[in-house]
């Protein structure tokens, strides 16, 4: 064996453990997407190509309701930014991690969801492990479950024989625990609690989807503000 | 279905450039070697939290509170999901469970 298959090979066995609990929760969410899709009238390849090229949960689920809308791309193109918009704050994040040698980078960007982000950031990489295959491993091998369940509740959407209305909740349940996850990290809770605050009061005061602009607006401007007292009291560190 | 094939491909593909312009935005905009500044710093340490709870609000923004059954399912799924989770701590437990319980609200008791 090589010295770079060895490299790879001991990447893999670092990263294959720690992607297993995504394993089970994106096979389940994957195939409660494509049997979402396959009950909203769309083919296996519909969610098989959109979990592929889009790979970003929430806006693939989002997004079975443009598709049955009028068709309207620009709109889809900015809501879009605006949703994932969480992803430049991850981005922000990982300039210095995500600078490893090689084409590896440009698909670990590609790639970067939420929960590759929270294994890539937070993960103790033991020596001797490269780096780059590891995290590369880690995001490959989370869109390798997501694509699998999303195509497999595609093709077999149709055989499921129980009522799915609320299926849909998997999204907010997800989202909740991921904030509950995030919550139980943070030393202070200023930020989660103004995301929660300013989003609700702009939900009540926009209605729909229209509250997500104003929201982004208003936590950055927040944020901006409360600089001095929220570094002090440790976050932003 | 009122798009053609073709015009679903296009918003399948306006969606895919909109997600993949997230990710690469902030590498080609502070690319390595630079000092990225403090300010930006700052917000990619804070900002995740927010937008969470952000995500949380925005995936239950078609919830109406002053109609209907003013979002009892939803509440109590909700509910269900933080119990679960500050219980056993088990991701796809609580998202399976709390979602179980919404599917039983929504489709026998409301």
């Amino acid at each position: 064996m090589s010295e770079k298959e060895k490299t790879i090979k001991t990447a893999f066995k670092a990263a294959f453990p720690l992607t297993i609990p995504i394993m089970a929760g994106f096979l389940f969410l994957g195939l409660a997407y494509g049997i979402y899709m396959n009950v909203s009238g769309f083919a296996f390849w519909y969610p098989m190509l959109m979990s592929l090229i889009i790979f970003a949960g929430s806006v693939e689920f989002v997004a079975v309701g443009w598709l049955l809308g009028a068709f309207a791309p620009v709109s889809a193109l900015l809501l879009t930014l605006m949703i994932n918009a969480r992803h430049l704050f991850y981005g922000l994040s990982l300039l210095d991690k995500y600078n490893v040698p090689g084409k590896k980078k440009y698909y670990l960007i590609f790639g970067m969801c939420d929960e590759s982000f929270s294994i890539n950031c937070t993960a103790k990489i033991p020596q001797g492990v490269d780096k780059g295959w590891f995290m590369f491993f880690v995001t490959l091998l989370n869109q390798i479950y997501w694509v699998a369940g999303a195509t497999a509740g595609g093709l077999f959407g149709s055989l499921v024989r129980f009522d799915t209305t609320g299926l849909e909740f998997v999204m907010t349940a997800l989202f909740v625990v991921i904030f509950l996850e995030q919550w139980r990290k943070e030393k202070n809770h200023g930020s989660s609690l103004l995301g929660l605050g300013l989003s609700l009061i702009c939900l009540i005061l926009f209605k729909g989807a229209n509250f997500i602009l104003p929201s982004m607006c208003s936590i950055f401007g927040a944020l901006t503000l409360l600089r001095r007292p929220l570094e002090k009291a440790g976050e932003g560190q | 279905m009122t798009m053609t094939v073709g015009q679903q491909l296009i918003t399948i593909g306006a969606v895919a450039l909109g997600t993949v312009l997230t990710r690469f935005l902030p590498f080609l905009l502070f690319p390595p070697n630079h000092q990225t500044p403090k300010f930006i710093r700052y917000l990619g340490a804070v900002l995740p939290s927010a937008v969470l709870g952000m995500l949380v609000v925005y995936s239950l923004k078609d919830v109406t509170l002053l109609a209907g059954n003013h979002g009892a399912p939803e509440l109590l799924a909700v509910a269900a999901v933080i119990a679960l989770h500050l219980w056993k701590r088990q991701m796809l437990l609580s998202i399976a469970g709390g979602t179980a319980v919404y599917m039983l609200l929504v489709q026998f008791v409301f």
